[in-house]
């Protein structure tokens, strides 16, 4: 078989994937509903960091800078978000993932499309957000770069995919070691510090900002949010953009690595 | 497809520590491992289009063949091929032709209903349009399923899931079955329709079936041929009558009585193995069925009788017993 028709036998199946992932993800409604309500750590930092800034601007970050900042952050979380490790855990321990590796369809793209199915979800829920967030903040303090807009949706799409890949290579763990979770949960907590979640990496000391931009936690939210308000250079931006698709490459090659082997150990133990 | 197993064997390296807090700390810096040899050294054949029934005790090594043979475990020595393809390699042209059910583990989509993993096994099995339909349409027949397919997978009864699990898993027209103890938890009426089903899938397209199970009615009304492991050795492998015959070579015939005799009259004739006030049941040799049969009719009212060998649940606890005895 030639590579172009391997790829075409890949891309096939996609759209229906997507259809009935997308038919799964809009099943439940009150779920997806709870899932946006609990994502609401940026609304209360915003909260917090717009009473600090009340008296005297932290730095160059005033109130309608922190409100901007914390606005896009909750958009880009909101669309960037990943939890195929449980999913793996899960199905490596109620012996599911067999039903995986007996389809010709590689779990990786399954998984992909599922995860990507739940964007349409997201987005009619981001709306009312964006468009707040467009009352409150204006124009003013969102990049006016029109080549920075066209790098966004790159930036973004990155985010959600180093992620992806960082939380597949997690779950690819389960195959070795039950309790994976943990290292979910560990990934988790680092990226609360280190993405801007919680604070904008920029009120780090310049030591610790030196270290923390370069980390792949940045990558999956500051990038895509310092992008958005423009806040760096345009050639700033591309740079960073570049480092987190390197960071996609590393995590992807980890996930492949990690899951050719978990496999392997799979047949060899039986799960 | 045929199958050719050739001295397959699957060990498994599994810890174990004693019981208790000291045990488990020191199992924390020195671990002990023991073999378990689930598979070891079986060799047997099965040609297109036939139905083996996969028997044996807990952990003899049932399921960890068909694992096997499906294609998610690697044997630990031996070779295993089905058709041209060497099964753990999972190659799109394999996967293609096998499927793998399990009474306990489901593919459908638990929100939507079945329908929509069919769509989905469609796609992802490339199955044209035009063929996907009549053999939807077939199988929705077969399984009597039109009126549920519509329904979200959860409000679905196990039963019915169950036959929906097996529409899913011939939206590709497996030609190798592998069924791991498909009527787990089904009632008698849905089990007869799934063996029904399966039975007549084989016939109707020449696919082979490999079930493994503990209802013995499973493998007998899809099943010609038996092969029984136990302790990952191969004991049998045969057709079911062959198995009887040389198991439990005395027949069974039973008496309807058109009055009540004493029970002297009845035990003179042979070994009562069963009896109520006007049917009794007598276990007899082969060689001394027809002067058994010549007796009782002559000393009993007998209003009628059927001849039977012994179920195949007590053959196969005394092969299993031998085994044990053996072993």
């Amino acid at each position: 078989m030639s590579a172009a028709a391997a790829i075409k036998g890949w891309l096939k199946p996609l759209p229906t994937l997507y259809k009935v992932s997308l038919a799964d993800a809009v099943a439940y409604r009150g779920q997806a509903l709870i899932w946006l309500l609990s994502t609401n750590t940026p609304l209360i930092m915003l909260l917090l960091w717009n009473a600090v800034a009340a008296e005297a601007p932290v730095g160059r970050w005033g109130q309608a800078e922190f409100r901007a900042y914390f606005l896009v952050t909750l958009i880009v979380r909101l669309l960037s978000g990943a939890w195929v490790a449980w999913e793996i855990n899960m199905e490596v321990r109620d012996g599911s993932i067999a039903g995986r590796l007996l389809k010709p369809l590689h779990p990786f793209m399954a998984y992909a499309f599922e995860n990507l199915a739940s964007w349409p979800v997201r987005l009619v829920m981001t709306a009312p957000v964006v468009v707040t967030a467009a009352y409150l903040v204006g124009t003013e303090h969102v990049t006016h770069d029109w080549r920075q807009w066209l790098l966004f949706p790159l930036a973004l799409f990155g985010g959600w995919l180093l992620q992806f890949c960082a939380m597949l290579a997690i779950g690819c763990l389960s195959f070795f070691w039950q309790s994976t979770l943990a290292i979910g949960e560990l990934w988790f907590g680092l990226y609360v510090v280190f993405s801007g979640y919680i604070i904008p990496l920029e009120l780090f000391p310049p030591w610790a900002l030196a270290i923390v931009t370069k980390l792949p936690w940045a990558h999956i939210l500051t990038t895509p949010v310092r992008l958005a308000l423009g806040l760096d250079t345009f050639e700033q931006s591309l740079l960073q953009v570049g480092e987190q698709w390197a960071y996609i490459a590393v995590f992807l090659l980890l996930a492949t690595w990690l899951w050719r082997k978990g496999v392997q150990r799979y047949e060899a133990f039986g799960g | 497809m045929n199958i050719v197993v050739d001295h397959l064997a699957k060990h498994y390296r599994v810890h174990s520590r004693a019981a208790g807090a000291m045990a488990a700390l020191r199992s924390l810096f020195v671990r002990k491992y023991d073999v378990v040899r689930a598979v070891d050294d079986i060799s047997f054949t099965i040609g297109k289009g036939e139905r083996v029934g996969f028997l044996g005790p807990n952990g003899a090594g049932k399921t960890t063949t068909l694992k096997t043979l499906a294609g998610l475990l690697k044997p630990t020595s031996g070779t295993v091929r089905v058709g041209d393809f060497t099964p753990n390699e999972r190659r799109p042209e394999f996967l293609r032709a096998v499927m793998l059910v399990t009474g306990q583990k489901n593919q459908l989509l638990w929100d939507l209903p079945p329908a929509d993993t069919f769509e989905l096994n469609r796609a992802i099995y490339d199955v044209p349009r035009a063929d996907f339909t009549p053999r939807m349409k077939e199988l929705v027949e077969l399984l009597e399923i039109g009126d549920i397919v519509k329904k979200p997978t959860r409000q679905l009864s196990l039963g019915e899931r169950m036959k929906c699990e097996l529409a899913a898993a011939l939206v590709h027209q497996p030609m190798l079955l592998f069924l791991d103890e498909p009527t787990i938890g089904l009632d008698v009426t849905m089990q007869a329709l799934v063996r029904r089903f399966i039975r007549t899938y084989s016939e109707r397209h020449g696919a082979t079936v490999l079930l493994t199970s503990h209802d013995m009615d499973d493998v007998s009304a899809i099943c010609d041929r038996v092969v029984i492991i136990n302790h990952g050795k191969l004991s049998y492998d045969g057709s079911i009558g062959e198995l009887v015959v040389k198991t439990r070579p005395e027949k069974r015939v039973t008496f309807t009585l058109s009055e009540s005799v004493s029970a002297e009259a009845v035990q003179r004739l042979g070994r009562v193995v069963k009896s109520s006030e006007r049917v009794v049941t007598l276990q007899v040799e082969q060689s001394q069925l027809k002067t058994v049969i010549a007796g009782a009719l002559q000393t009993l009212p007998v209003a009628d009788l059927t001849v039977e060998s012994a179920p195949l649940e007590e053959v196969l606890a005394d092969v299993f017993a031998r085994a044990r005895g053996a072993a």
